[in-house]
């Protein structure tokens, strides 16, 4: 019997070691190098703390420290004050711009920080498009992307939609009953706000606030293009790009950078934690909504189309860019021209066929790994099955930067057998980057999908003889393939911009991805319009993914909706 | 209406019309909740009941007509101002409070001194049996736990009425007879106006004193549980509480007696002389059922079962009787002849349970 069991488990057994196997290979053993690295004396390998003590003693990294802090602090804070009216908006009015503030949640999700950081110069610097307006009509300036100034700019007009999606969720969460039961004994107005609805929408807001901030602490793309360095991600990239992997504070910074994404997340693990708030009851949903007035929904509007405006303006201004002449002390650009477009698939094809084939592999590979571990997760029940889930998950928790560090530092030494040549240096290692990093969206996907197929369908397919194999093969994957393909499309999309791993491990400027073309092509005056041509390529890269998936997901929820109520109901 | 006869009633309801937009939920409510009075909206889904309750607790769309509350007219006051204390069918707990923080939520809001909340929450806890409980999370909590603590936080405001949408619904079977058991006697031991909403007629009927059956925004009938059953005013009312049977025909005279006789030919005596209508109307309970040709005089109807349905206590007979299947209910006994589909029988069907509506 015992031996019946463990014969129908052999194959998903080796599947899960498999898998472990690759995880702690190029997730766990990089990101326990780079921490072992750091607290080891550079040239005794004795363990120490002196390189911390360098660290904080030196002035550079104090104020690289302090400004990456203020600056996902400010990013923060901005992003709230983005989000708050328009949560507010959709939650508590019936009120028409709707499907507006759904826009502005995706919109800046499509388009990397860094890329339209460029742009947002010329539009908001010193010299900027809005700035030289201010001083010709009103006489004075605005410093918007001044230092630090611009980093917030551009990361909290990125990364709101984060606040903005989960406080929605939470205001949307909390039954009518709660607050009628108020009303019902006596509160009303304020009092009513402030002792029932802020309280139990406050969880939803902490974990997108904790999370706006972790992404912008750990951003390298935009403060590099931007010019400001004295963050910690550029100065830990500075260190290893310029002085070399032995540089012990490169690895000091990627333990900082650890530490504060894993307390973010413990932050908004705590948040939620025991505090599953949604109380939406059957019947209920959502709070009391009222109608407006003529004058406050003008309001409402005005404020949706400001922010609206505000949240394309990277967008705007690269299309700008990409097909402008000359756009320096100006409005607008001089003239147009599709020069930069030309240029783009004259010189950089490259560019874009790698970052396809790139890609296109890590979201294979994900799709697959993401898979057997949705399988493994909720389909066997082998001992610690639930730290693949983990292991993968993890991933989310590890800065760009220190994956590529990481990867760096181990698998330098390590030479691929037939191409002699190290394994750090190959193209291969940004195709594993980028598996590793997306892995967790492919994951969760395929998590919601398995959990959506009935395990009775699976049942009923072995009654009818089909054996484990056979029923994944026939029942499973089919039923799962609408997740299995928004996974991939998730996966291949965010993969095509990612830049903060791959920007270390690029060896050879014919193996570079687009976002790396993107980062070169910006770094010169001359360079920015093919750069931003190369971004808005980009930019439709990562815009018609997302769209795809959005409408896989759609298609899937109405089929399940018309046939399937059980699998809805699982 | 004298000064003192208002201030006898706990609720008043008139000419009460609602509307969720174009749909006309409430039609020309009227009705009295005597004080102190246990009372049911009983009613299918989408028949008001639940529109009326949250109408008087101020929830949902203005409502035209007056609801007055021992004598003062609530209409035009929000929620917060009605003194009328509600207990929601999901107990709308709130789960970043602890129990306590519930209960002292509408005591707070009160601005009562913070002794006298602090013992008014013991009291109130001890009254539903969960003192212990206090420094719990809702979540923490059984549905049962629950519920006493959502019954607590209500009672604990003394309101002027007590408003229960549908509180058993979220129970399992057992623990619902036992909460029902306890909210009845709560409410005598408080004395406190209290309207019940149910769609489940054995519920209305085990703890109201009276109640009003609801159809399609419309009051069919007000009246106690028995009368109701007993005399329902139309079909309605009459398929709503409980199983009747229900034969189309028309009043005839039989000799010196009155009778009904069905469209089938089928003829059921009748004891008030000067009954009229299209329907005949009674209970399975009102027929005797018993071999053909066997035993007993009078008037009886020869039929053939049709089917049998064993409900423990009782058996269910469906007998076949001129085109007709009429519902017989027997008291079961271990060790009795049954019947069996195709057996041919006579009923006998009792004069006094028989009811003619207008059909």
């Amino acid at each position: 019997m015992a031996q019946q069991i463990w014969s129908v488990q052999r194959g998903p057994a080796a599947v899960g070691l498999l898998i472990a196997g690759f995880l702690l290979l190029f997730l766990l053993v990089p990101v326990a190098k780079v921490i072992v690295v750091a607290f080891q004396d550079p040239h005794t390998g004795a363990f120490t703390v002196i390189n911390f003590v360098d660290f904080f003693g030196n002035s550079l990294f104090q104020e690289s420290f302090l400004n990456s802090f203020y600056v996902a602090a400010m990013s923060v804070v901005v992003a709230s004050v983005i989000s708050m009216p328009l949560a507010y908006f959709t939650t508590r009015f019936n009120f028409g711009g709707t499907v507006l503030i759904q826009t502005l949640g995706v919109i800046p999700l499509i388009m990397p920080p860094f890329v339209g950081a460029v742009a947002m110069q010329l539009l908001f610097g010193a010299n900027g498009s809005i700035n030289l307006l201010l001083s010709d009509h009103f006489g004075f300036t605005i410093p918007f992307m001044e230092g630090l100034n611009g980093v917030i700019l551009v990361e909290s007009i990125h990364y709101f939609p984060f606040i903005l999606i989960n406080l929605s969720a939470a205001l949307g969460n909390i039954d009518r009953a709660m607050e009628e039961s108020a009303q019902n004994l006596g509160a009303s107005g304020l009092r009513l706000f402030r002792r029932i609805v802020l309280p139990l929408a406050m969880p939803g807001y902490v974990a997108g606030a904790a999370l706006v901030f972790i992404k912008v602490f750990d951003d390298l793309g935009t403060p590099l293009l931007l010019n400001v360095n004295t963050m910690l991600a550029p100065q830990a990239y500075l260190r290893v790009s310029s002085i070399g992997i032995a540089d012990p504070m490169g690895y000091v910074i990627s333990v900082i950078l650890v530490a504060f994404s894993l307390m973010s997340l413990w932050v908004s693990l705590v948040a939620l934690k025991g505090k599953d708030y949604a109380t939406v009851q059957k019947g209920g949903g959502g709070l009391m909504k009222r109608d407006l007035r003529p004058w406050e929904k003008a309001g409402c509007y005005a404020v949706v189309v400001f922010l609206l405006a505000l949240v394309l303006s990277p967008h705007i201004g690269l299309l700008l860019l990409s097909f402008g002449t000359i756009w320096s002390f100006a409005v607008l650009p001089d003239a147009y021209t599709l020069a930069h477009y030309a240029t783009v698939f004259d010189t950089a094809m490259r560019y874009i066929t790698n970052t396809l084939l790139y890609a296109g592999l890590a979201a294979l590979f994900d799709v697959i790994l993401a898979t057997a571990i949705a399988y493994v997760v909720w389909r066997t029940d082998l001992p610690g099955r639930k730290w693949l889930d983990y292991g993968a998950t993890a991933a989310l928790a590890v800065p760009g930067v220190v994956i590529g560090i990481g990867y760096l530092r181990t698998f330098h030494s390590f030479n691929v057998p037939i191409l002699d040549a190290p394994l750090a240096s190959w193209w291969v290692i940004i195709v594993i980057a980028m598996t590793i990093r997306r892995l967790p969206y492919a994951l969760r996907s395929c998590v919601a999908a398995i959990q959506q197929v009935s395990v009775m369908l699976e049942e009923a397919a072995e009654n009818l003889g089909a054996t484990k194999a056979r029923t994944v093969w026939r029942i499973v994957i089919p039923l799962m393939s609408g997740g299995i393909l928004a996974g991939f499309v998730t996966s291949f999309a965010t993969a095509a911009v990612e830049l903060s791993a791959t920007i270390m491990l690029v060896a050879r400027e014919t193996d570079a991805p687009l976002a790396y073309g993107i980062y070169e092509f910006m770094q010169s005056a001359a360079g920015r319009g093919p750069g931003a041509a190369l971004g808005v390529i980009a930019v439709l890269f990562v815009g018609i993914g997302t769209f795809i998936s959005h409408l896989i997901i759609e298609r899937g929820r109405k089929a399940h909706a018309t046939t399937g109520q059980a699998a809805v109901e699982v | 209406m004298t000064a003192e006869k208002q201030a006898q009633a706990g609720v008043e309801i008139e000419g009460l019309n609602l509307s969720f937009g174009r749909t006309h939920v409430l039609k020309g409510v009227d009705l009295t909740i005597r004080q102190g009075e246990f009372f049911a909206f009983l009613g299918p889904s989408g028949s008001g009941k639940s529109t009326l309750l949250r109408a008087i607790a101020g929830f949902g769309p203005q409502p035209t007509g007056s609801i007055r509350i021992q004598g003062q007219d609530v209409a035009g006051l929000p929620p917060w101002k009605r003194d009328v204390g509600m207990v929601f069918q999901s107990y709308a707990l709130w789960p970043h409070m602890t129990v306590r923080r519930n209960v002292a939520f509408g005591l707070e809001e009160r601005r009562l001194p913070r002794d006298e909340i602090r013992a008014r929450v013991d009291r109130a806890l001890d009254t539903v049996g969960l003192r212990d409980l206090a420094d719990r999370r809702p979540s923490q909590l059984s549905g049962g736990q629950q519920q006493r603590i959502a019954l607590a936080r209500t009672i604990v405001v003394e309101p002027k009425v007590l408003l229960l949408d549908e509180p058993l619904s979220n129970l399992d079977a057992n623990l619902r007879i036992q909460m029902r058991r306890e909210i009845r006697d709560l409410q005598r031991k408080l004395g406190i106006t209290t309207i019940f909403v149910t769609h489940d007629q054995e519920e209305a009927n085990t703890t109201s004193d009276r109640m009003a059956v609801l159809d399609q925004g419309v009051i069919q009938q007000v009246g106690s549980p028995m009368e109701l059953y007993d005399n329902p005013a139309n079909l309605f009312v009459a398929r709503f509480l409980g199983t009747a049977n229900i034969l189309g025909g028309a009043v005839a005279r039989d000799g010196g007696a009155t009778v009904f006789r069905t469209a089938g030919g089928a003829v059921i005596p009748l004891a008030q002389p000067e009954a009229a209508g299209k329907a005949a109307l009674f209970r399975p309970q009102n027929v005797a059922i018993g071999r053909r040709g066997q035993g007993g005089d009078g008037p009886r109807l020869a039929g053939r079962v049709d089917h049998t349905e064993f409900l423990g206590s009782i058996i269910r007979y469906g007998v076949e009787v001129e085109g007709a299947v009429i519902l017989v209910d027997h008291p079961h006994r271990k060790g009795e002849e049954l019947f069996h589909p195709g057996d041919a029988v006579d009923l006998i069907v009792d004069p006094e349970g028989v009811q003619v509506l207008a059909g």
